[in-house]
C-alpha cells in the first residue's frame, strides 16, 4: 500500500481514472500510514479518517467546518469553526478531503516548528532536526507521504522555507491571487495561502484550484495576469542573481547546490544576469516590525468571549510578537518604527521592480543553512529571526515565490528559490518544473524506518 | 533606543492587555531591548523623500451590493463561546468598581 502514497498529485489523478486502484484504497493507504508515522514525525495536530476524495493535509490555521482548528495555540484549544475556509470549499470542490490538521508554530508565527503548543514537528530526514516553519506539518507531511499535498501559508517564508528543510515543492503565490477568507489571520499585508506539493506541476494544479476572487477578500478582486497553461521552453528567459543572497552567512554546502542548480538553468537555455537588491540588510528588521505591528492588532480579538481562551494561554513568541507589535504602535515610537519600516519596505519593493528590469525571475537559496537541531535557536529569538533572510524580502514586496528540491547537505536537502514578478506565477513555476524534470532530487525520499 | 525596562515592558503589555508574569516582564525586557537594538538599524538609511507602503499590491475599492444572504446561525455562532446567556455572549464586567 506504501506504494501509493508515493505518487504525486498527477500519478494519483491518472491511476484513479485509470482505475489502478480505488478511492477507498487511496484513502486507506494514506489513512493507516498517518496514523503509523504521526507519534514519531508529530506532522498532524488532529487526524481524521476520511474514506472518500483525495487526502490532503491542512494547516491548522485554516477554518475547516466542524473539524477542531488550534492554530497551534492553547487559545484555541477547544474552537471548532463553524464554516469552511474559501480555499478548502474550493478544494472539496474538486474532490479533495481533509486527511488531518498539519501542526504550526502557534498562529503561524516561528520558524523551526518549536512554537507550537502541541510539541514540534520532527524532519523526516533527520528526527532531531527542525522541519523549518511554521507551515512545519505541511511540510513535513508530504515529504513523509503522509498525504498527497498540503496547505500552508507563508507570511514571511512560512511555506517556502519549510518545503526546502523538508526536500518538498513549496509556493507563495503573489500576496492578493489566494483568498484568506477564513484562514486565521497572522498580519494581513503579507499572508499568503499556497501548495505544499511533491511536483511543480502539482504545485501549479492546487494553485489553479484554490485561487480566484471569492468576493470575501477585496485584494484578491482582480488579477493583472490569469493562470494560463505553462511555458515549455526556457531559451531566451533570464536569471537575476542577487549578490546579497550569496553573501556572507550563507553556508557554503547550500551555496554550491544552489549554484549547481543556478548552472542547470543555463544548461536548459537560461541566461544568467548579476543584480543587485541593495535593502536586503534592512528587511528583517522591517519586516519583524510591520509584521509583529500588525499581529499585535489581530490577535487582539483573542478575548475569550465570542470562541477561545483567555489571552494568559498565549505562548512566549505570540507574546513577544504582540509585544514588539504594541511597542512599535505606541505614541512615541509609531515614527521611528512602525512608518519608518513602512517607508523600507517601498524600498525593498523598487529594489525587486529594478531587478525586475533586468531579468524574468530571481533565483538563490530559500534558506541561509539546511535543518538546524531541534532547540539550537529556540533560545536566541533574533537568530531564529535572521534566519529568514532570504524570504522576508519577497514578502515585504507581495511577489509570488516558489521552492524546488536541488540537493542534499550532509543528508538534509537544500531548496533552490524561485521569484517572480507579481501575478507572474506561471514563470517561477515554468522555470521550477523544467528544473525538476531535469534533475532527481525531487524523487530522493527520507528512508522512513521506525 | 535606551534599554527597555521592566516598567516600560509592564506598561506595553497593558496596552496590549496581556496579562504577564514578573519572571516574563523580567525576561522580556532584555529580549524585546536586544530586538528593538537590532530594529534601529533601520535608523541609517535615508526615507526622506520614501513614501511608506502599507499594502504590496495597488488597491482598489472593491463594491457590491448590499444584499442579505444565509449566514451562520445563532446556535453556530454562539457554539464556541466559553460562556452564553439566553442566546448572547456573556462578556466581562467593563465598569468596575
Amino acid at each position: 500500500m506504501d506504494e501509493l502514497t508515493k505518487l504525486t498529485l498527477a500519478e494519483t489523478l491518472k491511476d484513479l481514472k485509470d482505475k489502478k486502484f480505488s478511492e477507498e484504497e487511496l484513502c486507506s493507504a494514506y489513512v493507516s500510514r498517518a496514523a503509523k508515522l504521526n507519534p514519531r514525525l508529530n506532522a498532524f495536530i488532529s487526524l481524521c479518517e476520511p474514506y472518500k476524495g483525495i487526502l490532503a493535509g491542512i494547516k491548522d490555521v485554516f477554518n475547516t467546518k466542524d473539524i477542531k482548528t488550534t492554530a497551534g495555540s492553547k487559545v484555541l484549544e477547544n474552537y471548532v469553526p463553524p464554516f469552511d475556509s474559501t480555499v478548502i470549499s474550493r478544494l472539496d470542490q474538486h474532490n479533495i478531503s481533509v486527511l488531518g490538521k498539519t501542526n504550526c508554530d502557534e498562529f503561524a508565527m516561528g520558524s523551526s516548528g518549536e512554537n507550537s503548543a502541541y510539541g514540534a514537528t520532527k524532519n523526516p530526514w533527520n528526527l532531531d532536526k527542525v522541519p523549518g516553519g511554521s507551515s512545519s506539518g505541511s511540510a513535513a507531511a508530504v515529504a513523509a507521504d503522509m498525504c498527497v499535498f498540503s496547505l500552508g501559508t507563508d507570511t514571511g517564508g512560512s511555506i517556502r522555507q519549510p518545503a526546502s528543510l523538508c526536500g518538498v515543492v513549496g509556493l507563495k503565490p503573489t500576496y492578493g491571487r489566494v483568498s484568506r477568507y477564513g484562514v486565521i489571520a497572522m498580519a494581513s499585508s503579507l499572508d499568503c495561502p499556497g501548495p505544499v506539493t511533491k511536483s511543480v506541476g502539482d504545485a501549479r494544479t492546487v494553485l489553479g484550484w484554490i485561487a480566484r476572487s471569492d468576493g470575501k477578500d477585496s485584494n484578491v478582486a482582480y488579477h493583472k495576469k490569469d493562470l494560463n497553461g505553462s511555458r515549455a521552453d526556457l531559451h531566451g528567459l533570464k536569471v537575476g542573481l542577487p549578490s546579497e543572497y550569496f553573501a556572507k552567512g550563507l553556508d557554503h554546502g547550500v551555496k554550491v547546490a544552489v549554484e549547481k542548480a543556478i548552472k542547470q538553468l543555463e544548461d536548459l537555455g537560461c541566461s544568467v544576469v548579476d543584480i543587485t537588491l541593495p535593502h536586503t540588510e534592512y528587511a528583517v528588521a522591517a519586516y519583524y516590525i510591520l509584521m509583529a505591528s500588525e499581529v499585535s492588532s489581530n490577535l487582539a480579538r483573542y478575548d475569550g468571549i465570542r470562541f477561545g481562551g483567555g489571552r494568559e494561554l498565549f505562548g512566549p513568541e505570540a507574546k513577544r510578537r504582540i509585544m514588539l507589535g504594541t511597542f512599535a504602535l505606541s505614541v512615541g515610537y509609531w515614527d521611528d518604527y512602525f512608518a519608518k519600516a513602512a517607508k523600507v519596505r517601498t524600498l525593498i519593493k523598487l529594489d525587486f521592480e529594478k531587478a525586475f528590469e533586468k531579468c524574468d525571475v530571481i533565483a538563490g537559496p530559500v534558506s541561509p543553512t539546511v535543518a538546524w537541531n531541534l532547540g539550537e535557536k529556540i533560545d536566541d529569538p533574533l537568530k531564529m529571526y535572521l534566519s529568514d533572510i532570504y524570504t522576508v524580502p519577497s514578502s515585504l514586496a507581495g511577489i509570488p515565490g516558489l521552492s524546488v528540491p536541488c540537493g542534499f547537505v550532509q543528508g538534509l536537502p537544500v531548496g533552490l528559490q524561485i521569484l517572480g514578478k507579481h501575478f507572474d506565477e506561471e514563470t517561477i513555476l515554468a522555470v521550477g518544473e523544467a528544473f525538476e524534470q531535469s534533475t532527481n532530487w525531487h524523487l530522493e525520499k527520507p528512508a522512513i524506518n521506525f | 533606543m535606551a534599554k527597555l525596562k521592566p516598567e516600560q515592558v509592564k506598561h506595553i503589555a497593558i496596552l496590549a492587555n496581556l496579562p504577564l508574569t514578573e519572571k516574563e516582564e523580567i525576561g522580556f525586557a532584555d529580549q524585546l531591548s536586544k530586538i528593538v537594538d537590532y530594529f534601529d538599524e533601520l535608523s541609517k538609511v535615508d526615507t526622506s523623500s520614501v513614501a511608506p507602503t502599507f499594502s504590496p499590491v495597488d488597491l482598489q475599492n472593491v463594491l457590491r451590493q448590499d444584499s442579505t444572504e444565509p449566514s451562520l446561525t445563532q446556535e453556530e455562532a454562539l457554539r464556541n463561546a466559553p460562556k452564553v446567556d439566553n442566546g448572547m455572549f456573556v462578556v466581562e464586567k467593563v465598569k468596575h468598581g
